[in-house]
């Protein structure tokens, strides 16, 4: 008789909600639609952000040093390579490797358009890539003209993976300069860059002689294992001058990620319309618990001439809230997920159901169905049990 | 059909000093609608006492003010002059809280009969038992069954009001009513949208199943033909009381 199921009543929202099908299944639809847009929304808000990291995340580093004029990943300025080598003075540090970065012009082969190609230089026997495929190719670089192109870049680069194939030499122009692609490697496009290609620090020199002597525009540092990061960021910061910047891997991420999400309007234009989706579902959610509300208006008042009180009856408006947010949300997921696969399969783009957003898109559909239950429980002050009789 | 059934009414009835007291006593009572220059007096001075188990109907031409007595009775408006005893409680300045508590003790059969549309015929009458303190869910819902079982629709458990007939609801509502194991019973015109054997047969098994739980029952109605159910018949005019004569039959 104590158990908490003996204290159970009737499921009345539960049954307000199923005994009403059509009225149900417009308030799924809605809240699924809300769910659909923000899932997209959000998707594509963190896709574009995670897209802009696709190289950053690849490099074998605990530290990196950039220039503190660097802005973002499209305009890497240049520091003095001695801070890298300055740096090794550090006893937690165990490699070091300088690495150019520059977007240059490239000539598709088969229809002589140019367009920008994120080129890295580095020593090919340096460790540049976490991904051992890397090493195993670098030796092509090490002759002069020789470049591993990315077999993930956009097609607007030329077919050079399948000419590749088919075994013939892919010879183009690079910043003016005839190239040979040596072989292939995968590293994917990213939102500043739409290909990218790797070559030696000898032939990036050539490719463009302006850079300055002694100047590089990433420096990669490697730890020592057991090595305490922060401990080593600590250090080279009193050791190193004020003319480099010091980050963690996961820092450099991070620098590159705010600088889309902060200095462009991508974050503002997919959260608003993360947003409108939230304000459409609010609407039809509010519109169908009110005139669900409206309805029932006589039965609530005969339930509170019953004797219940109308805390009772708020109750039940709440849990219509309630289901109606978990009921709607499990399609929303549902069609996500699939929509996802679409984007990934449709624009390359880093797109997955992550667990935080999900959880985000939950709180935003229940806050959404609670808000509206609460809106439409004013309604439930006009259910005056003294005008039923 | 069974009209008394002690094993339902039994459980509860704990000897209370309320109990004693006349089920309703209304002295000098006046209501009024509406405020400034369009006030509009509806009730004169009401004087009334109504013992447990005594059926009274009211009757009177519409608009004389027989509702507003019955949802001043009811717990429903706050008095505004004049005192309202109902099972033993002032419902003059009583708070909205007083007055909830006190409607799980009356129950009410109106004139609609006000189902709820999504609950099967048990539900709702479920709806009624559910106000019992401290009965489990399976004992609420035996409950349940037995008062359909009572109104004869043990048939017909698991239907939704959409598919009963008229009288059925009535039925159903009246077992609601029931189901709260009310002391005082309500009810507005309940025959009003039935033919008149249904009306007969309806208002019959709420004067037996009323008496069999000593609770008293206070009917407004317009029907000539139910007038002889009644303990005693009052007539309202304007406002007023005015005892009829023939039927006092206590």
């Amino acid at each position: 008789m104590n158990h908490p199921w003996q204290g159970r009543r009737i499921p009345l929202a539960w049954l307000l909600l199923t005994r009403q099908p059509a009225r149900l299944a417009v308030a799924l639809a809605g809240i699924a639609f809300a769910g659909i847009l923000m899932f997209m929304q959000l998707g594509f808000r963190d896709g574009l952000f995670d897209a802009s990291v696709t190289i950053h995340k690849q490099f074998d580093a605990d530290l990196v040093l950039i220039s503190p004029r660097t802005m973002s990943s499209i305009a890497m300025a240049g520091f003095p390579q001695r801070r890298l080598v300055q740096a090794l003075a550090d006893a937690d540090v165990a490699g070091i490797t300088p690495v150019h970065w520059n977007l240059m012009l490239w000539r598709n082969p088969q229809t002589r358009l140019t367009r920008s190609i994120l080129t890295l230089g580095f020593e090919p026997g340096d460790p540049l890539f976490t991904d051992p495929a890397l090493a195993r190719s670098a030796h092509q670089l090490t002759q002069v003209g020789r470049v591993l192109f990315d077999r993930l870049s956009r097609p607007e680069f030329g077919p050079v993976a399948a000419w590749l194939g088919q075994g013939r030499t892919v010879e183009t122009e690079v910043a003016g300069t005839r190239v040979r692609v040596a072989g292939l490697v995968s590293l994917g496009p990213s939102f500043g860059a739409d290909g990218n290609m790797l070559v030696s620090r000898e032939t990036f020199l050539r490719l463009m002689p302006s850079t300055p002597p002694g100047s590089i525009e990433l420096g990669l540092i490697r730890l020592r294992q057991g090595a305490d990061p922060a401990a080593v960021i600590g250090r080279l910061r009193q050791l190193l001058p004020p003319d480099v910047r010091i980050l963690t891997k996961q820092g450099f991420v991070e620098f590159e990620k705010d600088y889309w999400r902060t200095s462009t309007a991508i974050g503002f234009i997919f959260t608003l319309g993360a947003g409108m989706g939230f304000v459409v579902g609010c609407v039809i959610v509010y519109q169908v618990l009110y005139s669900d509300v409206s309805d029932h208006l006589p039965e609530y008042a005969t339930l509170m001439a019953m004797g219940y009180p109308l805390r009772t009856l708020l109750g039940v408006v709440a849990r219509e809230g309630l289901l109606l947010a978990a009921l709607g949300y499990l399609p929303a997921w549902l069609a996500g997920q699939g929509l996802y696969a679409l984007v990934r399969a449709g624009t390359k783009l880093p797109v997955f159901m992550e667990l935080q957003r999900s959880q985000l898109v939950f709180a935003m559909i229940l806050t959404m169905c609670m808000a509206s239950a609460a809106l439409a429980m004013r309604k439930l002050a006009d259910a005056d049990p003294a005008e039923i009789f | 059909m069974n009209f008394s059934r002690p094993s339902l009414v039994a459980s509860l009835r704990q000897p209370d000093p309320a109990a004693l007291a006349p089920a309703v006593r209304i002295q000098e009572l006046s209501h009024w609608y509406g405020r400034g220059a369009t006030r509009r007096q509806v009730l004169l001075g009401v004087n009334l006492t109504l013992h447990a188990g005594e059926v009274v109907l009211l009757t009177g031409p519409s608009g004389c003010g027989k509702t507003t007595l019955l949802t001043l009775v009811g717990a429903l408006r706050q008095v505004m002059a004049g005192s309202v005893q109902v099972l033993g409680q002032e419902l003059a300045g009583s708070s909205r809280g007083q007055r909830q508590q006190l409607r799980r003790s009356v129950g009410m059969i109106f004139q609609g009969h006000n189902l709820l549309r999504c609950l099967s015929a048990e539900q709702n009458v479920q709806m009624g038992s559910d106000l019992l303190p401290q009965l489990s869910y399976r004992a609420r819902r035996d409950r349940a069954r037995e008062w359909l079982r009572a109104v004869g629709l043990s048939e017909q458990l698991h239907q939704l009001p959409h598919d009963l007939s008229g009288g059925q609801k009535q039925r159903v509502a009246i077992a609601r009513a029931l189901a709260a194991e009310p002391r005082l019973l309500l009810a507005d015109e309940p025959t009003a949208a039935l033919d008149s054997r249904t009306g007969r047969e309806i208002v019959d098994l709420l004067r037996g199943l009323a008496r069999g739980q000593g609770c008293a029952v206070l009917m407004v109605t317009h029907d000539p033909r139910i007038l002889d159910i009644a303990d005693r018949v009052l007539r309202m005019e304007d406002g007023q009381l005015v005892e009829s004569g023939g039927e006092e039959r206590l």
